[in-house]
């Protein structure tokens, strides 16, 4: 761990981190599917969010680098912490698997983040109001994009609704950690900067259902949920894609590119 | 990317059962550089000649993904990484068009992507070689990208009004991709030692694949008169090629890298840059399969292809469902 970059996580700091990770980390599964998409059409869309959450990630480490204040960019972020410096939720870590897990994480992770950035736009701290009043635009277009495909999956044929149903049971114990907040956090949300996560979990929960019912699935029930990400504590998935992620910076470390 | 002269001759055999009237009238249109659209009439041949050339432009997009996208995961800064994603992303935007081009001649994108899954139908041999290194994603910007936008400018004025209209929107993009790779290219060559080295042995193994992508020379290729009678080509191969060269080497110079080829050297009487000899040999295994990565590249394609069938078929299987449910309501 010792070329982990040293991170002076304030308030501030480690909340615009969660969220970079989040979308940095999403971003890259997404990329994961370029020229192997089921259609090429997919192939196009699945590198279109890519690409919206790969730039909601460098604004906002770029942001955590001037809050810091420790001369830190983007890539110093992004390719100097090991698994246990990440601050990503853990259902975005979690491998692409089929289409269908890839369209269902999605979806769960794009149904939170549309309505967090939506909250956001208020938020007191103006750089994070303005990536928020970015974002949300797009996050409704993942939505939206997503949930057609929840839809025709589910109610296509009977193998593809076994799929996204074995997918919405996978990744359904992920989603309490998206809206979590720990006393950092809550620090922020009274100081108006950030938005009271536990507050859009009604919406989500009404947002989902909705697309599920149309899809002829069944909305799991609220078991055990797994978390650990906010704090590093992630799954085995993340340290193998940081080392495809940070491969050719480690191996010339101090290079521009 | 990226259109490669593969097989140039048109088949010439339908046309003797042509209306002669309506082929004079036709040769008359193209010779005003006039367009031909979908709807015109048009020789059987010309149809066929179009139709193989422009699908394997867009079977060469979809392959050309696979390298570049070889590196996405990888990219050494978020700034290269969207870049890259964003390229590969264009380059699936190219193919996708490019089918949609063909297919105003009659034959559906399916029958062609199958053409290319079975091996049947050809795509630039320049992707059936590996990406070893980042500075390969420079490499191919630069010099790949480059090749294609000499090969593909031309067919912004080709008769055929769809695929000129094509290329007029892909060269633009390919403009941008080729300036990207450049830049790359710059960035590691005044780099540290180990990114020049990088940056060198990257043009070592790309360049003479690059200039194969202009397909045999002249002397050796088949006759293109008839594709360059109804306007679909321009210049000849070596011609294009000369182009290519003459372009490239003061953008070498520049960089402080050496092209690896002892034999280059500049022509003061005919202005050119003279290279040495191609291996053809070469060229010739990997158009036919032997390349470092012909059977990679199809078995990946095929892989995409097949794992996606349960999310076609569920895509059709919907809105069959919401059509019936339309009807009854």
């Amino acid at each position: 761990m010792a070329k982990t970059l040293r991170v002076n996580e304030t308030p501030l700091v480690l909340y615009c981190l969660r969220r970079a990770d989040d979308a940095l980390i999403l971003g890259h599964r997404l990329s994961e599917w370029c020229g192997h998409a089921p259609m090429m059409e997919e192939d196009m869309a699945l590198a279109n969010m890519a690409l919206d959450l790969i730039g909601q990630a460098r604004s906002l480490y770029t942001y955590a680098g001037q809050v810091e204040g420790e001369g830190h960019t983007e890539d110093d972020f992004a390719y100097w912490r090991d698994e246990r410096g990440y601050r990503n939720a853990l259902l975005v870590e979690q491998e692409n698997d089929d289409f269908a897990r890839t369209i269902m994480r999605q979806f769960l992770y794009a149904s939170f983040a549309d309505l967090y950035w939506q909250a956001m736009v208020k938020s007191k701290d103006e750089t994070l109001a303005a990536v928020a009043a970015k974002s949300e635009k797009e996050m409704a277009y993942h939505v939206r994009h997503t949930a057609e495909w929840v839809i025709r999956l589910g109610d296509g044929t009977d193998e593809s609704h076994e799929r996204i149903a074995k997918a919405l049971e996978y990744c359904w114990p992920f989603t309490g950690e998206l809206f979590e907040a720990d006393e950092s956090e809550k620090g922020l949300v009274a100081e108006g900067i950030a938005a009271d996560l536990s507050s859009l979990r009604d919406q989500w929960r009404t947002n989902v259902k909705a697309v599920l019912d149309e899809a002829t699935l069944t909305m799991p029930q609220d078991g055990w949920m797994q978390k650990g990400g906010r704090s590093g504590r992630h799954s085995e998935y993340l340290g193998h894609l940081l080392t495809e992620l940070q491969h050719v910076q480690h191996t010339v470390p101090g290079a521009v590119w | 990317m990226y259109t490669q002269a593969l097989n140039n001759a048109p088949e010439t055999g339908e046309r003797q059962v042509e209306d002669a009237a309506r082929m004079e009238s036709f040769q008359a249109r193209i010779d005003a550089e006039e367009r031909i659209e979908p709807n015109d009439w048009m020789p059987a041949a010309y149809r066929k000649t179009l139709t193989r050339q422009i699908s394997q432009h867009a079977h060469s997009e979809i392959v050309g993904m696979l390298p570049e996208g070889n590196w996405i995961t990888r990219a050494p800064s978020l700034r290269r990484k969207a870049a890259l994603l964003a390229k590969v992303q264009d380059e699936c935007g190219h193919g996708l068009y490019l089918y949609a081009a063909a297919e105003t001649l009659g034959t559906s994108r399916e029958e062609l992507v199958d053409q290319l899954l079975t091996g049947k139908a050809k795509y630039s041999s320049i992707f059936n070689y590996p990406t070893l290194t980042w500075a390969d994603m420079g490499a191919i910007g630069w010099l790949v990208d480059g090749a294609a936008i000499m090969n593909q400018i031309p067919l912004c004025r080709c008769s055929y009004g769809p695929y000129s209209r094509a290329m007029i929107r892909v060269c633009k993009e390919e403009s941008f991709h080729q300036r990207q790779g450049y830049e790359n290219m710059v960035t590691l060559s005044k780099g540290n030692e180990a990114q020049k080295e990088m940056a060198q042995d990257a043009l070592n193994r790309w360049w003479w694949p690059c200039l194969m992508m202009f397909g045999p020379p002249d002397a050796a290729s088949q006759h293109s008169d008839q594709s360059t009678r109804w306007k679909i080509k321009r210049f000849s191969n070596d011609e294009l090629r000369q182009k290519f060269v003459d372009a490239t080497v003061p953008q070498a110079q520049y960089l402080g890298l050496t092209l690896p080829d002892p034999d280059l050297k500049f022509n003061e009487e005919t202005g050119h840059w003279e290279y040495g000899v191609i291996d053809w040999e070469e060229f010739k295994q990997v158009i036919a399969g032997n390349g470092p990565c012909n059977r990679d590249r199809l078995a990946a394609r095929n892989k995409a292809h097949a794992e996606g069938a349960w999310v076609r078929e569920a895509a059709l299987a919907f809105a069959e469902k919401r059509r019936a449910r339309k009807a009854a309501a």
